[in-house]
């Protein structure tokens, strides 16, 4: 397996975008998840995926646009909805988990009107919904890679903002922190991140390995540096064993990420249960002694 | 000395409503002011008016001796609201992070958290007594907990001015008294000048250096040992109705007014 890294080159760029993403989509899961946001991540996975069937459509409709990559136009759309999200999200200021379902009902339904006039997709769509080891190109890592270098550095030069952003909105506003702008990089970070990931965990998937992780993490982390650490850790140990057995077991890589981030949340579940049983042991204990 | 704050003939109306009418309010260095007053009485728009979030219809509002169109120097004031007790309780951070968060805007964007800046959070914490606990998740501490995190990250920045909207909602009872000295002792060893908009006003008398009696007009202002002699007179005037159904209406709250 090891050697077959070295000698392919699909499965070169399969696991390093994989390393990556299994970095970037629980980096910015664990300030989703805290801000109750996680439902964006879905609404996002959609549009992206009308843009990717629009991608394929023209491809099929006009010669000239053939080898067009599908992740460019998915991009465009998954930054459009996000955008549409903000401004539905000021639209109805007392109901602003209606924006989600009305994106995500639009992203499907462009989607599904784009497949039809194609008269359905021979190939890739199933490698695009359930992500795909063989999918991923060269050019597509080099652009994940830039997405990535572009993410961390906001991260990192934006950090305590978005803290502050998420812990407490309206202590941000109150202080003077320019809380539109910085959610508006936030929110155009995540959805360039879904685009990307669609590849190896697909579209019906991503926002799982932008929640599970964190939501695992939270159990047994103690402060939000901490949180962010081991969900990417679990991130991680996610995309690259969802990818290995993807590929000795030919199984659908973003199913078997999802998987293993659900094995690991339900550990950390009963790991958290069992600390605290111990711990009230130990109480018992203590106080029989004294 | 200059004042904190001067509000003089300050009027404001929400369309027909006049909420606040002819406010005259002066508050001198290093004085401990509770405002009381029903629920409708204009507190929080008063507050809102001195936080610059509402701008004044009629009537002028000078902070620290500026008027407050042209104050800019907002990092002089703390403010702790009711709503702290409301946060995500599930918010995984720890004391020492939220509190470090109060420095957000004074550290400045693109820059990072500096060894004086831990520092700075840790002499808040120990401010309000909660030093020990800078490790523990906000979320695992009491409601009376939480809320002296949540004045140690207005303190964090170092204001001359701390201004408190009802911050005892969701303290237990036993712990109040507690609160309140934390309260005093930041103002009398500190000197940070302190405005409480409050209920309790029985818990706090003996501890505030001035009260406000608020309902739409201003009905009394002036220093404790003044308002012990008229309580009765004022309060009575300041809700409207007599003692009795006072009593009758909003007894467990005003307990130690009509003692």
């Amino acid at each position: 397996m090891i050697q077959g890294i070295f000698h392919y080159e699909f499965l070169q760029n399969a696991f390093l975008t994989g390393i990556l993403i299994g970095f970037l989509a629980p980096l910015l899961g664990v300030f989703i998840v805290v801000r109750r946001l996680s439902l964006i991540a879905d609404a996002l996975s959609h549009v992206t995926l009308a843009g990717i069937a629009a991608s394929l459509l023209i491809e099929r409709k006009f010669a000239v646009m053939a080898g067009l990559n599908p992740l460019y136009l998915g991009m465009v759309f998954s930054v459009g909805g996000s955008l549409f999200i903000e401004k539905l999200r000021g639209v109805y200021k007392h109901y602003q988990e209606l924006a989600i379902p009305i994106i995500l009902s639009s992203g499907i339904g462009l989607g599904v009107i784009f497949i039809s006039l194609a008269n359905g997709f021979n190939t890739d769509l199933f490698s695009y919904l359930f992500g795909s080891v063989t999918a991923v190109s060269r050019i597509d890592l080099v652009v994940i890679s830039i997405i990535s270098v572009v993410v961390v550095v906001s991260i990192v030069l934006l950090y305590k903002e978005l803290f502050i952003l998420s812990f407490d909105e309206e202590h941000a506003k109150a202080s003077g922190i320019p809380a539109k702008t910085i959610h508006f990089i936030f929110i155009v970070m995540v959805a360039l991140v879904i685009a990307a990931s669609m590849r190896i965990v697909g579209i019906l998937l991503v926002s799982s390995l932008m929640t599970l992780p964190v939501a695992a993490s939270i159990r047994i982390a103690k402060g939000f540096k901490q949180t962010i650490f081991f969900s990417i850790i679990f991130g991680e140990i996610s995309v690259l064993g969802g990818l290995f057995s993807a590929y000795y077991l030919d199984l659908a890589p973003g199913g078997t990420i999802v998987m293993i981030a659900v094995l690991i949340l339900v550990l950390t579940i009963f790991y958290k249960k069992l600390m605290i049983k111990r711990h009230v042991q130990k109480e018992i204990q203590f106080n029989e002694r004294s | 000395m200059q004042s904190i704050i001067e509000i003089s003939h300050l009027f404001y109306r929400y369309e027909k409503d006049i909420v606040l009418n002819d406010i005259n309010l002066t508050v001198p260095p290093k004085s401990f002011l509770a405002i009381v007053g029903p629920n409708g009485s204009g507190k929080s728009t008063l507050l809102k008016l001195i936080l610059g979030l509402l701008k004044p219809q009629k009537g002028k509002v000078q902070l620290f001796g500026q008027d407050i169109s042209k104050f800019k120097d907002w990092q002089k004031i703390g403010y702790v609201s009711q709503k702290a007790n409301s946060f995500n309780t599930g918010f995984p951070a720890t004391v020492f992070e939220v509190v470090s968060s109060g420095l957000t805007k004074k550290i400045g964007l693109f820059k990072s958290f500096k060894k004086v800046d831990a520092a700075k959070v840790m002499k808040a914490l120990e401010a309000v007594g909660m030093e020990t606990f800078h490790n523990r998740n906000i979320g695992e501490l009491s409601g009376g907990q939480q809320q002296r995190v949540f004045i140690a990250r207005a303190l964090v920045s170092d204001p001359k001015l701390l201004i408190l909207d009802e911050p005892t909602v969701g303290v237990d009872a036993q712990n109040v008294s507690s609160f309140y000295q934390m309260l005093s002792d930041l103002n009398t060893t500190q000197g940070i000048t302190l405005i409480l908009v409050t209920h309790d006003i029985g818990t706090i008398s003996d501890k505030v250096s001035h009260v406000a009696c608020l309902n739409k007009h201003l009905f009394f202002h002036g220093d404790t040992d003044e308002f012990e002699q008229m309580r009765m007179e004022e309060l009575s005037k300041t809700y409207g109705h007599d003692i009795k159904l006072l009593t009758h209406e909003h007894g467990h709250e005003h307990g130690g007014v009509l003692k």
